[in-house]
């Protein structure tokens, strides 16, 4: 088990760093020079050559990297005009634009985008589980097909577009809702609730249309199974058939793709954010993406691509928990 | 059909009269079994033997009352007098598993990998007898699992399906259907997953257990060898009908049915010519010998 970590671990980093060194490629070397850009209008070269010197733009490639690097682990400082600003460990930059640390742009928002991908996480798992065993359990009949159509439309819509429709229905006609606000909990948890709530459903839809998809499938297919035949050749009561027999083999996989999805949400969702103009990662990635904001958009990449690295690990760790098979491959 | 004495149905622990297995599909209406008459004396094993498709797990999944989806059986099956197919559900939950015990073909795919040999054994045994405690019902799962010789069997109860080789999982099966004691075991093609000899061992476990513990068995196969050496009677079915019925003995040294003969003929023996490969075929059944 603790090999079974340590390999994953392992690559786990190599992966990180790879991840770390194609986007820095990807931003720094091959995007247009941010010392201009910071430069603005009415610039002279000489101005430009001792902004670049001050970024340490001016250094060769690997050194540029390796400065990033090891800023990560020890923190870095930078010359912002004429005044020495320290970033410590781990430093994911500086934005020159919000003249602000990168790292401590996202500690402010990585709060509202885990609220917003758990809230709508747990909605879609409940709404997809529930779909889909009922699906399963009347396949082919009315409440199958009512659930095949309602997950057609659902996957079909934009969430831009259901998130307008919702805006528009919720809270300016009927006004049942607030506006979404990022209201934190511990200020009024009925507030945040109701805040967060148009957000969870917009963000849940598509995916609770997934899951029911999925979960009808694995149910059906695992009805076929012949280890459900024997529990009926035992005689078991046909509650424990389905508990025992059927569900926990046809929902375990669910696991693997439920921890993937949270994992990618926690980098932010751009779409639902961005139209509730709720300021967490998502939205700070649509922004820095706009206005060519070098250091954030590296430092959100990474965010992503570290949740969803960790997020296979924690997929793996609890696969060898719920799987007897996983479980005694990863002790060999 | 010879040697068979219908009427003493008194003793008879199974008796299926003029069972008929129909599945409705998008094409109409199929029959897979075609009004077959059999009975299985206490204590009897019967074998039912047959190629693919002939009929027999369709035989057996009715007398469960496990047949898939779109599958309707008609006839009667009675199980010590009780018509199984005139049964609801909640009855024939409860005679399944604890009075007729089934064993499957492929003990792998038929056990649950996600749960351990010995809560699989022991869910049986909790699920018929009520205020039964875990502790106790596994006491029960690890004394089957002795039975079919498992051995250190009070730790191997706390292993998962595939930590075991084909033979053991075929003995765990056995020894989930004993565990009940039932009065019939069925076992469909219980050695066809299983090389020669694990087959032997697994056979002469049948023999065993049915010797001890005077179980019924209604053994089906398509192997005559494994017929021979466990059960006393033994039923013939081709394309859902059956061809020929009566003692094994009868049977074997006297075959009443061309189609019979030309199976026992297939069986290779010690003592055939070697370089000679025999290519008698089987006339196909549709047309032939159907209505």
């Amino acid at each position: 088990m603790i090999r079974f970590l340590g390999s994953r671990v392992l690559g786990m980093l190599v992966v990180l760093f790879l991840v770390t060194l194609f986007t820095y490629v990807i931003f720094f070397v091959l995007s247009p020079d941010p010392a201009v850009q910071i430069c603005g209008k009415n610039c002279t070269p000489e101005r430009i050559e001792q902004i670049r010197a001050n970024l340490g733009l001016d250094l060769p490639f690997w050194q540029q990297f390796w400065e990033y690097i090891s800023g990560l682990f020890t923190g870095r400082e930078y010359v912002v005009a004429g005044a020495v600003v320290t970033c410590p460990a781990p430093c994911l930059g500086y934005s020159f634009q919000t003249g602000q640390l990168v790292s401590e742009m996202i500690v402010q928002r990585l709060p509202i985008s885990a609220t917003i991908a758990i809230g709508a996480a747990i909605l879609w798992l409940i709404g997809g589980l529930i779909g889909g065993v009922l699906s399963a359990v009347h396949e082919g009949r009315f409440t199958d097909k009512f659930f095949a159509g309602l997950t057609l439309g659902a996957m079909s819509i934009p969430n831009y577009v259901l998130a307008l429709v919702l805006q528009f229905v919720l809270v300016v006609a009927l006004g049942w809702l607030p506006f979404p606000q990022a209201v934190p909990f511990a200020e009024d948890p009925g507030q945040w609730f109701l805040n967060f709530l148009m957000p969870w459903i917009v963000l849940a839809v598509g995916y609770a249309a997934v899951y029911t998809r999925l979960t009808r499938a694995n149910v059906i297919e695992t009805l076929q199974e012949n280890f459900v035949r024997t529990a009926n050749a035992k005689g078991l009561s046909s509650s424990l058939v389905w508990r025992r027999h059927a569900l926990r083999p046809a929902l375990t996989p669910i696991v693997t793709i439920f921890g993937m999805d949270i994992a990618g949400l926690l980098g932010g969702a751009v779409i639902t954010e961005t139209v509730f103009g709720l300021n967490g990662v998502g939205k700070l990635t649509a922004d820095s993406i706009s206005s060519n904001d070098q250091p954030v958009i590296m430092a959100v990449t990474l965010l992503s691509a570290f949740f969803v690295i960790v997020g296979n690990l924690v997929v793996d760790l609890l696969y060898t928990a719920i799987d007897p098979r996983v479980r005694t491959a990863a002790r060999a | 059909m010879t040697g068979d004495n219908v009427n003493d149905t008194a003793d008879d622990l199974l008796r299926v009269e003029d069972l008929c297995v129909e599945f409705r599909t998008a094409g109409g209406v199929t029959r897979v079994v075609d009004s077959i008459d059999f009975a299985v004396p206490r204590g009897g094993a019967l074998g039912i033997v047959g190629e693919s498709g002939s009929g027999k797990s369709m035989t057996s999944l009715a007398i469960m009352g496990l047949l898939p989806k779109g599958g309707a059986a008609s006839g009667s099956i009675r199980f010590e007098g009780t018509d199984l197919l005139a049964q609801r559900e909640s009855a024939l939950r409860r005679i399944r598993g604890d009075r007729i015990a089934m064993i499957f073909q492929d003990p792998l795919s038929s056990l649950n990998p996600y749960y351990t040999v010995g809560v699989q054994i022991a869910e049986a045994y909790r699920s018929h007898r009520s205020g039964v405690s875990a502790r106790a019902a596994k006491k029960v799962a690890i004394e089957a699992m002795e039975r079919v010789h498992i051995h250190d069997a009070a730790r191997r109860a706390d292993h998962y399906p595939h930590q075991f080789s084909g033979g053991m999982r075929q003995r765990i099966m056995i020894a989930m259907a004993l565990s009940m004691e039932p009065d019939l075991i069925i076992a469909d093609e219980p050695t066809t997953a299983l090389d020669v000899t694990v087959q032997a061992q697994i056979l002469a476990l049948l023999a065993e257990i049915r010797r001890d513990t005077g179980a019924g068995l209604i053994l089906i196969t398509h192997d005559l060898a494994v017929v021979s050496e466990v059960a006393d009677r033994i039923v013939v079915m081709r394309g859902g009908r059956l061809v020929e019925k009566g003692s094994v003995e009868d049977v074997f040294s006297d075959p009443q049915h061309e189609y019979t003969r030309r199976l026992l003929d297939a069986v290779p023996r010690i003592d055939d010519e070697i370089g000679e490969l025999r290519t008698t075929a089987i006339p196909v059944v549709c047309g032939e010998e159907k209505r």
